[in-house]
């Protein structure tokens, strides 16, 4: 009896078909996916990360609503032009407190996984509120209502735990902090101290312009501002990092 | 009474939305949660209006169950049109983006109700629907479950209404193919699940000995969706009442599963659940036999086996390791064959009967549909070599290798079933208007043709641009620069794609008047008549 004939026995138990179907499928998953839980080289730690300041959580939940990773990627290749466009090649430990990535698929828009220090917080307002007052060759659509919208803070710590349970590690302290936090951020009257001890490097001013209340543009700026600048890659050893 | 556990189980089920309404914690769920709420109290008086005390006519065990088919073949063309045509407003965006308007019609928020709503509501509409209609008649057998393939039909509309109200409210996951918020990835599994049972239900009752093989591949990609979307979609709300979750893994975990997911959602919903499609109507079509046995047990093992490695093609050069990138890759490359083996399946079948490609212009649009398949699974493991895909990465290149592939493949087999059903369905002689087949057939093609050409020019001479270098060693274009240079070709593809609904709009036209049981007087098409042989 061939190896074809053998078949039949299949064909005649959907059973069987059905188990044998599902296992043929989950090999190449489980191949690929579960080691990148324990290799070194994707879960390595590198100086400078630290988890989302609740300000530029909520700044990066608007980043995903408004779906921005559709035409911007953040995900630097190892290329020259890339480097030297946009920076230093992207790290798998700078996206190790995303959840979800965003490293994106298409570049309509110029990536943005280095964008934080490049240009003004008044930039970026006055381009997301009209993009073709500043580029003029820009196709992005109008964010403006971001300015009008104040951020709905109910209560931002259920945000900190969530993370906490998909394993970002925010400390007690954080969370219990997080409301205060998000609003601290976006004050420059306030004392932020205990923020900037929490968060090292975080960026902390009037973001949008409109001192009066905390906007959606506050916390998006504040999230644009961050991106990329949390590792020092002066400091940054390439030969440990070598994949 | 006629419904009535339905109704009740409806009324319950509207006024868990209207609770949710009330106390969701942030704005766009309590929209979202009304949305629900007037989608299935609507539903529930529509079923009360339909209601009666008369005991129920009894059911033939024997008769194939078509009404939720029926119902199918409809929300197939419907979403179809609804799909295409947001694609076309979302590429005019590109060209005008002065057509966005904030904040729900915004590109970032419309592009995923275009893919989804081609993917999933016309695309998924479609496997449902044929996928029921052949498992009856290649079982012999009465679907499965009395009224689970209602439930199916009708869930999974919800499932599409909820997750297109969701992303012009912002409820997003940000996972391509897979950005529904968790409460309707949980609603979806529950949908899915009572597919899978009410398809294996109905294999397990058939009366023929053999599964046919278009079953195998329906049942491979019921099951494989599943799988991928359950572990795609795991994920931590912040909130019972709230629209917002993050997902179970980060970075580069993350990435890899979403393009698990993601490439696999292209190779089992996409290619899989279609070839099932092609398994039976081409032959039924063509009135001849599958060419090869062999070939398509061979061809269906590995074809699922390899696909699923083929993920890590999205993340060349990322901080994926090499060594995952490189075993996409391959995996890639050897994905070729498995698929080719499925086209030459198809379009051997046609062996004899060649001569229909000229007479029978549904043929006509099987077999495009067959060649643009052998088309896009050529160009595929072309781009994920890594040197083309450090190019065409990022670019319309993907755009338009994506658009050969679904609107030549997926869309064109799927012209093809439903053309072949609608009649049957309804039990009408023919199609109102087979000219009309051949004016769909023309705009479909010539859409796709302009479309892809249009998506190559623009993808390569962007990815050219972005790494042009003058002779001082400095980046001769600022990205600026490279947007502007995209604006003819965004242009000339918004046209590709109003071709293509333009074909759909007169398939829409078609199988309305098909339904209402009219027949277009038109010269009939040339049959060819065998020359006869004298006898020796």
């Amino acid at each position: 009896m061939g190896l074809m004939d053998r078949h039949a026995l299949i064909e005649k138990n959907a059973t069987l078909l059905l188990v044998g179907s599902l296992l043929v499928v989950t090999v190449g998953g489980i191949v690929e996916i579960a080691p990148l839980f324990y290799l070194d080289n994707t879960i390595e730690k590198v100086e400078g990360m630290r988890p989302y300041s609740p300000l530029e959580l909520a700044g990066r939940n608007i980043y995903v609503r408004e779906g921005c990773y559709l035409c911007h990627s953040q995900m630097i290749r190892p290329f020259r032009d890339e480097v030297e466009r946009y920076g230093h090649y992207s790290l798998a430990a700078e996206s190790m407190y995303d959840h979800p990535f965003q490293w994106g698929s298409k570049r309509t828009g110029p990536d943005l996984a280095r964008v934080g220090d490049r240009y003004s917080n008044s930039w970026h307002v006055q381009h997301l509120t009209d993009p073709r007052s500043v580029v003029p060759e820009s196709i992005m659509p109008s964010y403006a209502f971001l300015k009008d919208t104040p951020i709905e803070v109910k209560d931002f710590s259920t945000h900190l735990v969530a993370n906490r349970r998909v394993g970002v590690p925010y400390s007690d302290d954080m969370i219990a902090n997080a409301n205060a936090d998000l609003m601290a951020q976006a004050d420059p009257n306030a004392d932020t101290s205990g923020l900037e001890k929490r968060y090292p490097k975080a960026k902390v001013g009037d973001f949008d312009g409109n001192p009066q209340q905390v906007t959606e543009m506050d916390a998006l700026v504040a999230y644009l501002q961050m991106l990329g600048t949390l590792v020092d890659f002066k400091n940054y050893d390439e030969a440990a990092g070598y994949r | 009474m006629k419904f009535g556990t339905e109704i009740v189980l409806l009324g319950l089920f509207a006024f868990a939305a209207l609770v949710a309404a009330g106390f969701g914690v942030d704005e766009p769920f309590r929209q979202h949660m009304w949305v629900l709420f007037f989608a299935v109290a609507g539903f529930a008086v529509i079923l009360l209006r339909n209601s009666d005390f008369k005991p129920a006519a009894p059911i033939d065990p024997d008769a194939y169950m078509d009404g939720p088919i029926r119902y199918g073949a409809i929300a197939t063309v419907f979403w179809g049109v609804v799909g295409m045509l947001v694609g076309v407003i979302i590429a005019l965006q590109l060209a005008y983006p002065h057509l966005n308007i904030q904040p729900w019609f915004n590109f970032g928020r419309l592009r995923p109700v275009h893919t989804s709503g081609v993917v999933f509501a016309f695309g998924g509409n479609a496997l449902i629907c044929t996928s029921l209609y052949v498992v009856q008649r290649t079982c012999r057998a009465r679907l499965f479950g009395g009224n689970l393939a209602w439930f199916v039909f009708w869930g999974y509309q919800l499932f599409i209404v909820m997750a297109a109200t969701g992303y012009l409210l912002g409820i997003t996951e940000s996972r391509e193919y897979a950005e529904p918020e968790w409460y309707v990835d949980i609603w979806l599994t529950i949908v899915w699940v009572a597919y899978l049972l009410l398809f294996l239900g109905t294999i397990l009752k058939r009366k023929e000995p053999h599964i046919y093989v278009a079953n195998w591949f329906y049942l491979s990609f019921i099951v494989t969706i599943a799988m991928l979307h359950v572990v795609n979609n795991l994920s931590m709300p912040a909130s019972f009442l709230g629209s917002k979750s993050y997902s179970a893994f980060s970075g580069v975990q993350d990435a890899l599963t979403q393009w698990w997911y993601g490439h696999n959602a292209v190779g089992f919903f996409l290619t899989a659940g279609f070839l099932g499609m092609m398994y039976y109507f081409v032959p039924k079509q063509v009135n001849r036999p599958v060419y090869s046995y062999r070939l398509s047990i061979i061809h269906f093992w590995a074809l699922i086996f390899l696909y699923i490695w083929a993920g890590p093609h999205h993340l060349h050069y990322t901080a994926l390791p090499d060594w995952a990138q490189t075993l996409g890759m391959v995996f890639s490359v050897m994905l070729w064959m498995p698929s080719w083996g499925g086209m030459i399946n198809g379009l051997m079948t046609l062996s004899g009967a060649w001569d229909k490609i000229r007479t029978d212009p549904i043929v006509r649009m099987m077999v495009a549909a067959i060649a643009f398949y052998g088309m896009s699974t050529f160009e595929g493991p072309m781009m994920s070599i890594k040197t083309v895909n450090s190019l065409s990465h990022y670019t319309d290149w993907t755009i338009g290798h994506v658009h050969s592939g679904a609107l030549g493949w997926v869309g064109l087999i799927t012209f093809g079933a439903i053309y072949y059903m609608v009649p049957k369905l309804w039990n009408r002689e023919r199609l109102y208007s087979l000219r009309l087949v051949t004016w769909h057939f023309w705009l479909a093609t010539l859409g796709i043709v302009v479309y892809a050409a249009v998506m190559w020019v623009s993808g390569i001479m962007q990815g050219l641009m972005w790494r042009e270098y003058d002779e001082q060693g400095f980046l001769v274009y600022s990205f600026a620069e490279t947007v502007a240079a995209m604006h003819p070709y965004y242009v000339m593809r918004a046209a590709g794609g109003a071709m293509y609904l333009a074909g759909m709009l007169v398939m829409a036209w078609n199988v309305t008047m098909t339904i209402r049981g009219y027949q277009r007087k038109e010269q009939p098409f040339p049959v060819s008549v065998p020359t006869l042989q004298p006898a020796e």
